[in-house]
């Protein structure tokens, strides 16, 4: 047993270590100067550049713009999601109405329709809206949720009915079923999902690029491109990848912070 | 299926009311009029549409690159798949066992999930820079190979392969030791007595009684690699050089918002939506069947 555990370290470690080597390098670049980053053998060892390299990303595309938009637009998808699916979960689940197959199935096909399969009409939609470059084009179009329709309404569907009718004989309505019983009860799902849907709203690239055309609109994912050198410019890679790390810093910690929420929310999405 | 319990007239409608209102307008106007735009081209001018029947269908069909595209899609999509989830399953089996820490190991693992594909690209593409990249300088130990992405198509597909599996790997290894640690060691230490070796009780007990686990995983890293990776192209090598990279999502964009061929963008749309379609049937296929399993 002694042996076989240490095996197992030894390979959960060296995974661990390859995995966060690129993220490692990148970091180490981006405290560089120019002249360190063009140098062979390449050098990796963290230099002495970080505030200059940060501050000329900020500076260069904007970056308090474009991490304000990207925060803006992953609370926005995340929390207009989880409202949008938990209401129409709890539509489903607790009531009685004509038209309700049509609607789960509706809900339903959204899975087979993502953006990438419907990109230049969703334009044309948004664009007939008049939501081209504006915060409720980046959002709004992305609030409708099968995933997260489901995931409550699989949890709902595994509370004992008695505490419904119980708060019936109590006099309570169904609002205030909702909100007094069942939404605490939700949390955990909610923390679940949350985590889910803020990194993809975060991370989401094809949508704001169709759906925004100004610097100011752009999210950080999208607004950072700027920054990678091509063939015929001085290669600035310590400023790009500055920008990555700023970038990808707000997601990660996220996931890191709230590990267990995001597992469960792993698993229960993918359900 | 639940007895409904509250009764009211319009209240379940309204509660239904958002989500409706998003699906129709942002998922089946736009799916319908993929459907119709797929039958029309634009005028030179833009300014108006000319029907012209199944005559989009047939170009992509007749199009030799449109073939390489699907064919890199799947060969990309099926190598970032296969490749990650066998690396994963072995360090996952060869690291099972009753260990500490496994929540810390977790952590340390699961973190690069949270790195766009775009921004994981850029990292790569520096990894695999040809002048400052670490990793052409040391492959120069070796080769006098050039590893360059800017020419060859292999080292760019190469390059976003391997961004792709860096950015799930730690996730698929946690889910597979996860996995493992699910199975009870009775099972295996019962097979161990009947005299079968490390191989043979992997293959015959640990990978079935891990098949749920590899199926979502699968389904996962498809779907991924089939449309997630979007930005990791559109930031990266831009479907180049030539077209090595340009797999069915990026060309789609690519005709209808660069190119402006509308009606051409749309008919990929369509074919694209017919694959999601066939893909999900597959699934819950699979997923009935698992059930009874």
């Amino acid at each position: 047993m002694g042996r076989s555990s240490a095996i197992a370290h030894g390979i959960l470690a060296v995974s661990i270590v390859v995995i966060a080597f690129p993220l490692y390098y990148a970091f180490v670049i981006s405290t560089q100067s120019l002249d360190e980053v063009t140098s062979l053998p390449p050098k990796l060892a963290p230099s002495t550049h970080l505030v200059q390299n940060y501050a000329d990303a900020w500076a260069r595309v904007g970056m308090g713009r474009l991490l304000l938009n990207s925060t803006i637009v992953a609370l926005a998808v995340a929390l207009g999601k989880i409202v949008i699916s938990l209401l129409s979960a709890f539509a489903i689940v607790y009531f009685d109405f004509r038209g309700k197959q049509l609607v789960f199935w509706m809900i339903f096909i959204t899975l087979m329709l993502p953006v990438p399969v419907r990109i230049v009409s969703t334009y044309q939609v948004v664009s007939v809206l008049g939501w081209i470059d504006t915060y409720w084009g980046l959002t709004v179009p992305l609030m409708a949720s099968a995933t997260g329709t489901f995931l409550f309404r699989q949890y709902y569907r595994t509370i004992p009915d008695s505490l419904a009718e119980a708060a019936q004989l109590d006099g309570a309505g169904p609002l205030r079923f909702l909100w007094s019983i069942l939404l605490p009860l939700s949390t955990a799902n909610i923390a679940a999902l949350f985590v889910i849907l803020f990194v993809y709203g975060w991370n989401d690239y094809l949508w704001p690029l169709m759906i925004t055309n100004s610097q100011e609109m752009r999210t950080a994912v999208i607004g950072i491109d700027a920054l990678i050198p091509r063939t015929s410019q001085l290669p600035e890679w310590n400023v790009a990848m500055a920008a990555a790390m700023m970038v990808l810093l707000p997601p990660v910690a996220i996931i890191v912070a709230m590990q267990r929420w995001f597992v469960k929310g792993l698993v229960e999405t993918e359900k | 299926m639940r007895r409904a319990v509250f009764r009211n007239p319009w209240l379940p409608y309204a509660l239904v009311a958002p989500q409706i209102a998003i699906t129709l307008v942002f998922f089946f106007w736009p799916a319908f009029d993929s459907l119709r735009l797929s039958l029309y081209r634009a005028s030179p001018f833009g300014d108006r549409l000319i029907f012209i029947g199944g005559g989009n269908f047939a170009r992509l069909l007749g199009d030799p690159a449109y073939f390489r595209s699907a064919a890199t899609s799947l060969g990309f999509s099926l190598v970032v798949t296969v490749a990650g989830l066998a690396v994963a399953l072995l360090l996952a089996s060869l690291a099972n066992a009753r260990i500490r820490g496994l929540a810390l190991y977790r952590t340390l693992l699961l973190w690069p999930y949270g790195i766009a594909p775009a921004v994981a690209g850029v990292i790569w593409l520096f990894v695999f820079h040809p002048s400052f990249g670490v990793l052409p300088y040391l492959l120069s130990f070796v080769t006098a190979y050039q590893f360059n992405w800017f020419l060859k198509g292999w080292v760019a597909l190469m390059l976003i392969v391997i961004a792709a599996i860096w950015k799930q790997f730690g996730y698929n290894l946690a889910f597979y030791l996860a996995g493992l640690q699910a199975i009870p060691g009775s099972v295996l230490e019962a097979a161990s007595v009947d005299g079968a070796g490390p191989i043979r009780r992997f293959f015959a007990i640990t990978f079935p009684l891990l098949s749920p686990v590899t199926f979502f995983l699968f389904t996962l890293n498809m779907t991924f690699a089939f449309f997630e990776t979007f930005g990791l192209i559109h930031a990266v090598t831009q479907g180049g050089p030539g077209d090595a990279t340009s797999i069915l999502v990026y060309r789609a964009w690519k005709d209808g918002f660069d190119g402006l061929q509308l009606g051409y963008s749309a008919a990929q749309s369509v074919i694209l939506m017919l694959l999601v379609i066939a893909l999900t049937a597959a699934q819950f296929r699979y997923a009935e069947k698992r059930v009874t399993y």
